[in-house]
This record gives C-alpha cells, structure tokens and sequence, in this order.
C-alpha cells in the first residue's frame, strides 16, 4: 500500500512538471521561463551523472565540465558537419563521450582520493585549451552552431524532450544504484581497500560507473546543444564542473532526488538574481562553504536525515505511550 | 646558447614562484590533510593588497613585501579557522569543496570591486647583463628572493621548536597529537607560514605580470601538479618539482609554442601518475 | 588431511628491515590454525603478503596447488581467501545487512545490463543474496543489528560483522586478524564459539591472536613468529614447550 503511495505521489510530480509549460506559454516572460527550466533540467542530468562517480562511487571527477563539452560539441559536429538526424546523433555523442570517459578513467582511476580530482581538473584544463586553440574543431569564438528540425523549434516542445531525458537519467541511476552492481559502486566508496579484500575489482567497478556517467554526461551535452543551437569552446570551461559539484553537494549527494533539486533549484534561483552579476556567484560561493560545514548531507540528505529523527522520535514517544 | 640560457633563467625564475606556492600546499597538504585548493586565491589577494599598499599607500617595496607577509599570514590563519576547522575529521571531499567556495567568494570579490587588471611598478627598473644573459632586475629579485625564503623556511623546520613540531606532525598526525602538540596550533601556524610564503610569491611576480582576479587559478593548478609529482606533504619534492617544471615549461615556450604552455604541465602529470598512482617521490596513499 | 595452503620461503622487506624472513608453513584443509608472536613479529605483514594487499620479494603462496603470489586482494578473495583486518575494517555508514550484500558480491555475476533491464539473473541473484544474508546474519547472531549502520554497532558486533562479512563470501580459508582484540573477557567466548562453528561449517580458520589461553584450547596448529623468523610451529603443547617461544613471550606461554 505504502508503495503505491509513493509511486501515486511521483506520477503526480511528473504531470505537474508536465503541465507547467502549458500555464507559462501564455506569456513572453513565461516563455523564458521555459527555457530557463529546460536548461536546468539539463544541467540536474549532468549532475546526476556527478552523482554517479562522486556520490555513489566515491571518486570526485573534476572533468565533468570537459565532457559535458565533449558531448556537446559530439552531437553539434554530427548533426551540422556530418548531417545525421538528431536522434541517433545524441546517442553517438554520448557513446563518444562515454568511450573518451573510458580512455581517461584507464590512467586517473588508478590514483585515488585527491590526485583523482587533480589528474581530471587538469584534463579538463587540457580539454579547454584544446578546444580553445583548436578552431577547426571548436569554431573558436564564432563557435559551432547547431540547426534543429522544425519540431523543436518551439521552446516547449524541447522542455518535453529534456523532460523526459531526464526521467530516463533518473531511472537509469535508480536502477543502477539499487542493484548488486550499485553495491560494489557503494562499496567502494565506503571503504575501497575492504572492497577489494571482498572480491570486487575495485577499478574494473569505478571504470564502469565512470564510462556510464560519462555516458549521462555526454548525453546532457548533445541536450545542451540542441537547446542552445550554438556552441563555443567556454562550454568545456573547468568552472562548470565545479558548478556541478556545488549543485550535487547542495542537492545532496548520494540521493536520486537531489541532484535534481539541487541543480534546478541553484540555477533557477542564479537566473532570478542576474540582476547583480557576478556578485551571484559571490553569495553562491559563501552558500556553498555554510552547506558543507552544517549541512554536509545536502538539501535533501538533511531533509531525509530530519524524516529519520522524526519518526524516530514519534516512534520512540509511541512506545512511551504504549 | 645565450638564447638558451635566457630561457634557463626566464625557467628558474617561473620556477620560483612555483615552489613559493608549492611548498605553502605541501605544508599544509602534508600536516592537515586538505587540499588548499583556493591557495592560488590568496596569493592573488597577496598581489591586490602588494598594490593597495605600494602604489596607493606608497610604501616601499620592501617593507611592503614585509606587511603584505604579516597581513596574508593573518589572513591564512582566519580562513583555517573559519572554514577548514569545522570541517577537520569530515571526507576530505567537503574541504576541497569548501575551497572551491572560497575561490568563488575571492574572486567574485576582487572583481566585483575592481574588474580591470593592474600593474605595480618595478622596484628597480633596470636591465642587466651577464655572460649573454640580458633580462630585467626583478626576475633576478624572484631567484634569489625565493632562494632566501627557502633556506629560511628550512631552518625554521629544522632548527626550531615550533618547526620540528610542525614537521613531525607532517610524518605522523595522530602520533603528534599522542605527543602532545597542540594539533590546533600548529594547523594555524601552518596556514599562517604557507599564505606568507603565498604573499612572498605574490610581491616578488606582481611587477612582472599583471595584477587579476583569476591570476592564481592556473598557478595553484601547477603547483598542485608539483605537489602531486613530488609527492603530497613532500618538501623536497616540492622544491625539486617546481624548478623542473619551470625550467621544462620555459623550453617549451621557447621550443614548442607558448599557447599550449599549459597542457604541456598537465599533460605531463596525468602520463606520470599513470605510471607512479601516487607520485614520483611516493607520499602518503 | 589435505594441505589447503602452503606458503614457501615468503620473504618482504620495508627498506632495511626484513618484516617477514622466510617463513614456511602449510595449512591444512579443516584445521584452525594460530599465528603468535609479539608486536612487530610480522604476523599482520605475513596476512598482507598472503591477502595480495602487499606483494613478496621472495617466496610462493599456493593455494590447493595453484600459485596465487602476488595476485591482486580482489582475485585471492575470488580464489578461496577472504580475511579480516586488525583494525576492524567495515563499510561503517551502510547497514549491517548491505556490508553482507557487498560481501556476498562475489558470489554474484550481474553487472551493468542485468541492473537496467533488471534481467532474470538479476533477480535470480537477488533472491539468492538476500537468503544468503539472512543465514549468515542467524549464524553470527546479528540478526537484531540487521538495519543499523556498521559504525554504530558495539566493538564485539563489529567484530562478528567483519568475519561474517568475510564469510558470506564462501572461503575456503579465512584470515581472522585478532578477531578479539579490543574485546571485552566475556564477549571473547562468544568470539571463540564462532570460530569453532565456522571450522565446524567446513572452513579453514587461520588466526592471529595474543590471548594465548584462548589459543591453546582453539588452535590445532600453531606457528610463532618473532622478528619475522619462524621459531617454532607445531601442535599447541610442543609449541608452548618450545624454549625459543618462552623466551619471546617470556614465559607468558601457559597452558
């Protein structure tokens, strides 16, 4: 009974989602709006191929940004270079992505803890100078730019498509994270020298949860590049895999939720403050030292963790009563 | 060959300032088990605050670099006390995190009250020459300036008290708080000590580059590369590591091409740390 | 009785210190076996090197005839040896139940595509883990921590956890690294009635361990180490009476 509940209540969270473009097309404001939500359902998917390899697995990749780039500029390069249909193209980018994610993950997934996240910030520094000096690839400043089919030219029929790549991401994790296989990622996390004393081949496992997250990373690229319709190499720009981090810590890592509502609620909360400019990020930085000294568990890891004590103190009171 | 030589030193001098950094993180990486990753940062408010009190304050270079020193040391110790200190004993994940806030909050600061970049004068503005040798005075103070510190900080660690505390701390943690070192002091006198020498790097390179809010983000990114070369919490290393790669990146430039000067540090890390996962010199796993 | 490990002339060195001098020895199929010796013996070194955790300079390990020297932790886990650590490692923030899941992983064959298509193998092997869980939950009495975190359970739980965590895995032989150290006299019974019934199951035991009373009445076998050097092995009697152990433990020996 109590799973149905829960199943009623996420049915009804995706038809609300779902009619919110409907109530905002009316107006010009509410058109942007659009977008804007579209763009941070982007982002939550590329912040929950984070989750993957950093809340799941433990491995803090710094190169998320790189290949979100990667994946982007994949999908543009096929659909407007090579001219294939969008669809399959999405899939090749974010194969593309995945097998690039693989080829870096052989050398840096054999270092651990901080020289992990070194050797990817310093790929992804590698990745940004390249695309930066490359103009043949990249475009330069001029950028890539990438035609969509008549069909999505309206802002709400992209906000379905990212909508429901992003349920697919959601499920993809869920999946993934609640099976044996999910186990050996937690595992590791939690204490890969036992792991390895228990038969999981520690770096066989984090090079598949890193080639899959590659995989959702690159996808969330080809997504940003349709949304986008151009690109320029500052996509690859490192900042924005910090930005990832700071939406899943804030979300809440190690949950399927928040990296949703962290990524969603940050960047919606940033475009309403565009006003002050760069002063944003500002506050967004001295939010993110306050979170993880007192709420190091996120949003939504907090907000579980207050459900816990709840009920447990209910329960406790119960017992009292009794 | 002059040509060559000048890259040498156009080399050691890069590297000074690289091993001013590096050993600031080793430091602290090595005692404290964080990775200051907003170190670059501050060195970059060592260069604003070298500006403020040379050119608007009008204060002597010298005795700038000496209150920029004291000021930045201060500065180190509040951000070890604000922000690192709760989070000691958490995931080493939340400090590196909390350092990329602090990157936010400094940069987006300095900007937001200054958005162009600055110069600072040359102390001596002067060339000179030797044994075909022709640069500016001031890449010849970087040297020898960060040679002095150097030898400094050594006999700091080696021939006093609170140095040798602070260095077998660096060795084994919990087995100095056994001893009975004070481990809250010494994480703030680590701070202290690795922002000063931050500060130092900043006023002996601010004369030659421009003065910008994002001058330390690429800088503290190689000098992590150093860290992580020569091992983390390696002094040794890090001295060692940060001439090397100064003196491989000015032959590069000079050889190669100077827009893939960068990738060039980076490129050589991931291949190392393919090979040696924990660094050249070993280090703690 | 059939020899399930023989190690020969296993030898590692840490700089100029020679840990573990090349020691001999044969663990036979069914027996519990005691390593002993005083701190810095070598004892926790010689788990290591048969563990893979670190690798030999010299010497062999085999495993029912087949060399395992110098394999990798995960692949001497997967060939029959599991082990426990003197510092009781566990997955401390996850509930006792997934330590036991993540333990019986290698049993389990499901990886990325039986996970997204939750294929018949995957519940197959679902259903096999969870009742596998359950049993060994009842036969190291844990059953009432099942849902707490690791962390949280009292030092001789945690203790009991870590070998059902290694055993779920179906050894042939389990290294137990002072499976009572830091427990109180009472709760080392306990302790000690585990080992027996997992020698009972058809495990071979191998144990580190300094409560020498408790050895004598445990260990078939016994091996003691000093400076890295094998000075006696035998039945627990004659290596009690061995004059080289006496004085090593200074007389501590009494049965």
């Amino acid at each position: 009974m109590k799973k149905y509940g829960k199943w009623a209540f996420y049915l009804l969270l995706i038809v609300i989602v779902a009619l919110i473009p409907l109530y905002l097309n009316r107006s010009k404001s509410g058109k942007y709006t659009i977008q804007v939500l579209t763009m941070a359902m982007i982002w939550a998917i590329a912040t929950l191929s984070l989750n993957l390899i950093l809340g799941y697995t433990g491995q803090a990749s710094l190169a998320h940004g790189a290949f979100l780039g990667i994946g982007a500029y994949a999908f543009g390069i096929f659909v407007e270079r090579v001219g294939i249909n969008i669809w399959p193209a999405l899939i090749l980018a974010s194969l593309i992505t995945a097998f690039l994610g693989m080829l870096v993950g052989l050398p840096s997934l054999r270092t651990k803890g901080p020289y992990f996240a070194i050797v990817t910030l310093c790929f992804n520094v590698i990745v940004f100078k390249v695309f930066e000096n490359w103009t043949w690839l990249s475009g330069g400043l001029r950028g890539q730019k990438v035609t969509m089919p008549s069909y999505l030219e309206a802002r709400w029929a992209r906000y379905y498509v990212v909508l429901g790549f992003l349920i697919l991401a959601i499920l993809i994790e869920r999946q993934i994270v609640k099976s044996l296989l999910g186990s050996s990622f937690i595992a590791i996390r939690s204490n890969e020298n036992l792991s390895e004393a228990v038969g999981i081949n520690s770096f066989r496992t984090k090079l598949l949860s890193f080639t899959v997250s590659c995989f959702m990373v690159g996808l969330a690229g080809g997504l940003f590049a349709m949304e986008k319709g151009s690109l320029d190499y500052t996509i690859t720009n490192y900042m924005y895999s910090f930005y990832l981090l700071i939406y899943l810590l804030i979300g809440g890592a190690a949950t399927l939720a928040g990296p949703v509502v962290g990524t969603v609620g940050l960047y919606f909360l940033l475009d309403k403050i565009k006003g002050i400019g760069e002063w944003r990020y500002f506050i967004f930085g001295l939010i993110l030292i306050v979170v993880i000294i007192y709420f190091p568990r996120g949003i939504v890891g907090g907000a579980k963790q207050f459900w816990e004590w709840a009920k447990k103190k209910y329960y406790r009171t119960g017992e009292v009563l009794e | 060959m002059s040509f060559f030589l000048n890259q040498m030193v156009i080399g050691i001098q890069l590297g000074s300032q690289y091993v001013l950094v590096a050993l600031g993180l080793t430091l602290i990486f090595g005692i404290l088990d964080i990775s200051h990753f907003a170190h670059g940062h501050m060195y970059m408010i060592g260069a604003y605050l070298l500006y403020i009190v040379m050119v608007l304050g009008g204060v002597n270079y010298w005795l700038a670099l000496v209150i920029c020193m004291a000021a930045l040391s201060i500065a180190g110790v509040v951000v070890e006390r604000a922000v690192y200190r709760p989070l000691r004993g958490q995931p080493h994940i939340n400090s590196f995190i909390a350092a990329i806030g602090l990157i936010l909050v400094l940069e987006t600061l300095v900007r937001g009250i200054q958005p162009d970049a600055l110069r600072v004068p040359k102390p001596i503005d002067k060339n000179f020459s030797f044994l075909g040798i022709n640069m500016e005075v001031q890449r010849l103070i970087v040297i020898v300036g960060a040679i002095v510190f150097i030898i400094l900080l050594q006999v700091f660690i080696k021939r006093t008290r609170l140095g040798t505390a602070i260095e077998a701390m660096s060795q084994d943690r919990e087995g100095a708080a056994l001893v009975g070192i004070n481990v809250n002091r010494m994480s703030a006198l680590t701070f202290a000590i690795a922002t000063a020498l931050a500060a130092v790097a900043a006023v002996f390179m601010a004369p030659l580059a421009f003065v910008s809010p994002e001058m330390g983000s690429v800088l503290v990114l190689k000098a992590f590369v150093i860290v992580v070369i020569g091992g983390l919490g390696s002094m040794k290393g890090a001295i060692l590591g940060g001439y090397l790669l100064g003196i491989l990146e000015a032959l590069a430039i000079a050889y190669i091409s100077s827009a893939y000067k960068d990738v060039f540090a980076f490129g050589v890390l991931i291949i190392i740390l393919a090979i040696w996962p924990t660094g050249i010199f070993g280090g703690r796993d | 009785m059939t020899t399930l490990l023989a190690v020969e002339a296993l030898t590692k060195r840490f700089g100029g210190l020679v840990a573990v001098n090349k020691v001999d020895f044969e663990i036979s199929s069914g027996s519990i076996t005691a390593i002993i010796g005083p701190n810095g013996a070598g004892k926790t070194t010689l788990f290591n090197l048969i563990g893979g955790s670190i690798r030999p300079d010299e010497g062999k390990v085999t495993l029912e005839g087949r060399d395992i020297t110098g394999w990798k932790p995960f692949s001497v886990a997967r060939g029959g040896i599991t082990r426990t650590f003197q510092t009781t490692a566990l997955f401390e923030e996850l509930p006792v139940w997934v330590n036991l899941v993540i333990g019986h992983r290698m049993r389990t064959r499901s990886g990325l595509f039986d996970a997204l298509l939750y294929t018949p193998r995957a519940r197959r092997e679902k259903k096999e883990t969870t009742r596998e869980v359950m049993e060994v939950l009842g036969f190291t009495g844990l059953a009432e921590y099942a849902d707490m975190p690791a962390g949280t359970l009292p030092q001789e739980a945690q203790k009991r956890l870590a070998i059902a965590v290694a055993l779920i895995g179906k050894p042939k032989l389990v290294l137990l690294d002072e499976p009572t150290g830091g427990v109180g006299l009472e709760e080392t019974d306990g302790i000690i009635t585990l080992i027996d019934k997992i020698r009972a199951s058809g495990v071979t035991v191998c144990v580190i361990e300094h409560k020498m009373r408790m050895i004598m009445n445990l260990a078939d076998y016994i091996i003691a180490l000093n400076f890295g050097i094998k000075i006696a092995d035998g039945d627990p009697q004659s290596v009690c009476q061995d004059p080289s152990v006496i004085e090593a433990y200074l007389g501590e020996c009494i049965a």
